[in-house]
């Protein structure tokens, strides 16, 4: 028995011989074609992300989740879009919020798009009940996944994702889940910027499940409204214009507002400031 | 064995903020200054109302871009400089060409320790407004109107086809206005209030635009 733990779990070198490493790299094309050298890594292509879009918040409140998504697609510094969708409406009832690299995001909405296709073939042929099976704890569980694959082989899609609408037994299911895989539900979820802004404003209505009851349907716009405001201040790759998904929990029913525009912002008090430090006119 | 690290967090490569779009515009009657009020640290705006229109005299403003900390310690020992002067020339005013060449020769001198690219304007009697540039190397360069910052490479097209010389005040104002606020528009480096500085034989005058009044210009 070998006790080294490098050797943990193989079976031993001296029956089946040393790993072979090309099983990194074991593939289906033309093995005659030598494209890639020797390496101890697999294929890599983690890249940068190029068009991205910024943070995504959502809450639970006492019957349902508001979500939202600013519509700019940032180009580095330059604002080079300002009518990006980021809510992807899956199925029935169910909102994916989804943040980071632009062509992942269109990448991710081919892939469910085909989730729902494909679950659409078991339902009935009235409208409202094509892919009704489809739940957003399934949509989530999915993407997942597939991110994790993904980071798995160092090939990701760069995004952080909040999934929100209802689950196998009806109730209220709002989780993330992002580029390496990382998934956690709480009543508060937002990525980007708003992972360090928001979040604490969210949680001082919201600070556990137990205080998803107390919040209602206007408060809870409101808060979301409040938050959108708060990152367009201090969020330097952040629009005033946004979408907001409002889904309830009694009735399963999913209210998109588009093109919400940030408002009674505080900006006269800029007459106020004059210089950096010494007093000049 | 050797880990990849991965922080996807981090700012991305290349990414480096000169954020700001200032400008300054000779007129009719005089010279102004405009600049936005953004201030960033990576993507978080750690100030949203900054005043990057300085005094250094009584008629000689600058607009500051590049680095707050760089461009504040220039601009204070200019400010010195030309109080020295002031006081060794029985009171006579420095002239806007003295300030700049201040500028210059700081900017020059120490281009390796800097980061401050600097718009500095001013009015007097005798040579009516004046603008001069000092970019990031230290090369001084006189013109009718100048633009820098970050925003200011989206402007370049429509302050060349827009700017005409010596317009009235109203018509100024607004070139900059509309200037700016596209500059605003697409880099997401500037933002937050429009801030003004009208220099002309009545005087200096203040003016602020936010966010409903320039959204639109």
């Amino acid at each position: 028995m070998n006790h080294d733990p490098f050797h943990w779990g193989r079976p031993s070198d001296a029956t089946y011989g040393p790993y072979n490493h090309q099983i990194a790299h074991a593939s289906n094309v033309n093995p005659m074609a030598r494209q890639q050298q020797q390496s101890d890594f697999p294929t890599m292509h983690t890249q940068r992300p190029m068009m991205t879009g910024t943070s995504v918040l959502a809450i639970k409140y006492q019957d349902g989740i508001v979500i939202a998504a600013d519509n700019m697609g940032s180009y580095g510094s330059l604002m080079k879009l300002d009518n990006v969708e980021r809510l992807l409406k899956v199925g029935q009832s169910t909102i994916v919020g989804i943040s980071g690299d632009l062509s992942d995001l269109q990448a991710i909405q081919r892939i469910l798009n085909d989730l729902e296709i494909d679950e659409a073939y078991d339902a009935g042929d009235d409208e409202d009940t094509i892919a009704a099976g489809l739940k957003a704890n399934h949509v989530h569980e999915y993407l997942t996944r597939i991110l994790y694959n993904r980071r798995s082989k160092m090939d990701p899609l760069w995004n952080a994702c909040v999934v929100a609408g209802f689950d196998d037994e009806g109730k209220s299911f709002l989780k993330y889940v992002d580029l390496l895989g990382v998934a956690f539900a709480s009543p508060t979820l937002a990525t980007g910027f708003g992972a360090h802004l928001a979040i604490p404003l969210l949680r001082q209505r919201v600070d556990s499940e137990a205080d998803v009851k107390n919040l209602t349907k206007a408060d809870a716009i409101q808060l979301i409204k409040d938050c959108m405001k708060v990152l367009f201040y201090r969020d330097a790759r952040s629009l005033d214009k946004y979408s907001m998904a409002v889904l309830s929990e009694s009735d399963h029913k999913v209210e998109f507002h588009k093109n919400v525009k940030v408002e009674d912002m505080k900006w006269g008090f800029a007459k106020g400031i004059k210089g950096y430090g010494m007093p000049q006119l | 064995m050797d880990a990849i690290n991965v922080d996807i967090n981090h700012l991305k490569k290349g990414e480096v903020s000169l954020g700001t779009s200032i400008m300054a515009v000779t007129f009719k009657d005089g010279v102004i200054l405009g600049a936005d009020s953004r201030t960033t640290t990576g993507t978080y705006i750690a100030n949203r109302v900054t005043d990057k229109l300085t005094q250094i005299q009584d008629k000689i403003w600058c607009c500051r871009s590049g680095s707050a900390a760089d461009t504040q310690a220039v601009a204070d020992i200019v400010k010195y400089h030309l109080q020295m002067y002031k006081a060794n020339n029985n009171g006579k005013s420095p002239s806007t060409k003295i300030a700049a060449s201040i500028f210059q020769e700081l900017c020059y001198n120490n281009k390796d320790n800097l980061s401050a690219g600097i718009i500095c304007a001013g009015y007097d009697e005798k040579n009516g407004g004046e603008v001069y540039t000092i970019p990031l190397g230290g090369s001084l360069h006189q013109h009718e109107y100048a633009i820098s910052g970050s925003g200011s490479v989206f402007i370049y097209g429509y302050c060349k086809k827009n700017y005409k010389p010596n317009m009235t005040k109203d018509e100024t104002v607004n070139f900059i206005k509309t200037s700016l606020s596209q500059a605003i528009k697409w880099d997401g480096s500037s933002g937050g209030v429009i801030r003004m500085i009208v220099l002309t034989k009545s005087g200096i005058e203040r003016l602020l635009f936010l966010p409903d009044e320039y959204v639109n210009a």
